[in-house]
């Protein structure tokens, strides 16, 4: 999975109010749980399913626990957290519905971000080169990718809206811009599925 | 150090400092233990604000010599190559102590010690102890040497249940934690193993129900098996393989006889062999009862043994330990995150089963030397 730029990282960084509690879940080496602590103050932890990655966290005196995604939230007590993060996760969990209620469970707002299906140029793609699309967002090939839920920003709304989760904020960005918010409904939502590469939630419970 | 009246502790007179309590220890068994002796070492120096201290709590069969050659069988310190000036627990920054264990035979008041009110050793008349009563008397050590908090407390094996014991019964004197390759409570299979080499023991004619001192015949073959037997579990079946395979002993072909035809018999009849040297048998059964009465869910839960506990927590297991395997931290950790902990998990891939802790494990030994530098870094120290 291609990491996240620092860009990205610093504007989820930003929406995070300081000194909260925050999990990310698929922390990696913990590049944005040691930006959260020393630019938010924030009382951190990870979950990471790679050993290199918590090691290499844990050796940034960061606390991370060795799991999974898709099995090991449930073993964190409800609203543990202000916040739970994924960050390029969501798309690579067995179940994102199961994961985002137990998101939703263990704390009081969940971050969501996940590359954009529906962005113009993979359309293009799979219209023309009828192809599975590859691109700097999603450099895996088909068969040994770990994005094995791949969404669009108008399916990961509808899925919100099915399950009655509340999307507080919505942001979205073209490569390399800094994302902007907008309103995840009618044309808005529309334009935003087709153009941006990458979204970015803020969730509650409903 | 101790004193002529303890003439059948295995420690050589002068090889370590022992500490005689001036009060008596409570003991969870309901009795109380007077003239309780700690032996113990320390390397390093207490800074100003006492703030640096390290306690490295020792396994079921290690005592107080984690760093320097071993004064009985000359051995190295079983963690010398994570202990000392400029290593990963730098004894130039920290100041580090290790205490043998109530119950063991290395100056610490065991069944091989003097009974005060009879002039005798214990025997089995000294009451069975637990670990709650092994970490007491480690707090008492502590407080002797003027310390109010621990920068943290390290320890593998039964060592990592004595630091899960200090973070549950003493949480505001346990800044960080690190309990590794270990449990939080006896499984009925390690009781099983236990039971075993007790059997072992108790079964060798010299035992004489515990009362062997004074015949100047020790139960060496009961406890040489026993060992032999607890030493399988330390290792993994991918580690015997490699060691030995079904290799022959110098030989050439089996000798249709029951002697060490196999590498590993020769391998294990040597642990056994070496091990009565520095062991006091009687000190295996009760450290190894200590071991089996291990529960720190108390009869409630895990979770509310350390709701009180601020400590930060490392732990960590190593793949192909079935001892006490990943699963064990597991819970451990579980019960951690229910109660708010600060909390890092890894488990290390080893082929070495139970005993990669106390071997050349570079992943663990970054892991461990990350999370102690930003502890220290905490505190300040």
């Amino acid at each position: 999975m291609a990491s996240l730029s620092r860009l990205d990282l610093q504007h989820i960084a930003s929406l995070v109010e300081t000194g909260s509690r925050v999990l990310d879940v698929g922390c990696g080496d913990g590049e944005l749980l040691t930006l959260l602590r020393d630019s938010r103050a924030a009382q951190g932890r990870g979950l990471e399913i790679s050993r290199e990655g918590v090691s290499n966290s844990v050796a940034k005196g960061l606390s991370v626990v060795q799991g999974d995604a898709d099995t090991d939230l449930a073993e964190y007590p409800d609203d543990a957290f202000d916040y739970v993060i994924l960050t390029r996760t969501i798309q690579a969990v067995r179940r994102p519905d199961l994961t985002l209620a137990e998101a939703l469970r263990i704390g009081r707002r969940a971050v969501v971000s996940f590359p954009n299906f529906g962005y113009w140029k993979v359309r293009l793609n799979l219209l023309f080169a009828g192809r599975m699309p590859k691109s700097r967002a999603l450099p895996a090939s088909w068969f040994e990718t770990d994005n094995i839920h791949l969404c669009t920003i108008a399916d990961f709304v509808a899925l919100c809206t099915h399950k009655g989760i509340r999307i507080e904020a919505a942001y979205s960005a073209a490569s390399n811009t800094k994302p902007e918010p907008y309103e995840p409904t009618g044309a808005t939502l529309a334009l935003r599925n087709l153009l941006a590469e990458e979204s970015i939630f803020i969730l509650t419970k409903g | 150090m101790p004193s002529t009246r303890e003439p059948y502790c295995l420690l050589p007179d002068g090889a370590s400092d022992v500490l005689t309590l001036t009060d008596p220890l409570p003991l969870d068994s309901g009795e109380t233990l007077s003239g309780v002796q700690v032996a113990y070492r320390t390397w390093g120096q207490l800074n100003a604000a006492k703030s640096n201290a390290i306690m490295i709590c020792h396994a079921l069969t290690a005592d107080q010599f984690a760093v320097e050659d071993h004064p009985v069988t000359g051995k190295p310190g079983w963690w010398q190559h994570l202990v000392g000036p400029g290593k990963l627990i730098d004894t130039d920054r920290y100041f580090v102590i290790c205490s043998n264990v109530l119950g063991g035979c290395m100056g610490t008041t065991g069944p091989s010690s003097i009974n005060p009110a009879t002039g005798k050793p214990y025997g089995l008349s000294l009451p069975v102890i637990t670990l709650g009563d092994m970490v007491r008397a480690q707090a008492r050590l502590v407080d002797h040497l003027g310390i109010d908090r621990l920068l943290a407390v390290i320890g593998g094996s039964m060592g990592g249940m004595q630091v899960l014991q200090w973070a549950a019964d003493y949480p505001d004197r346990v800044i960080a934690a690190a309990p590794i390759a270990t449990a939080s409570r006896h499984t009925p299979q390690n009781i099983a193993f236990h039971e075993v080499g007790r059997q072992a023991v108790m079964a060798d004619p010299a035992w004489a129900d515990g009362d062997y001192y004074e015949t100047g015949i020790r139960p060496e073959k009961g406890l040489a098996v026993a060992r032999m037997a607890a030493h399988i579990t330390y290792l993994s079946e991918n580690s015997l393989n490699r060691k030995f395979g079904r290799n022959l002993q110098e030989r050439d072909k089996v000798g249709f006889s029951f002697d060490a035809d196999f590498q590993v018999e020769s391998y294990l009849r040597y642990q056994g062999r070496s091990f009565v040297d520095r062991f006091d048998a009687n000190s295996y059964l009760y450290i190894t009862r200590a071991m089996d009465y291990f529960d720190l869910a108390r009869g409630t839960t895990l979770a509310d043994t350390y709701r009180a506990c601020k400590a930060r927590f490392l732990l960590a297991s190593f793949t192909t330990d079935w001892l006490y395997p990943t699963v064990e931290s597991r819970h451990i950790v579980r019960a951690l995150h229910a109660g708010g902990a600060d909390v890092s998990f890894v488990e290390i891939e080893s082929d070495k089963g139970h005993d990669a802790f106390l071997l050349d494990e570079p992943e663990f030994f970054d892991v461990l030397g990350g999370w102690l530098k930003s502890v220290a870094a905490e505190q300040g120290v």
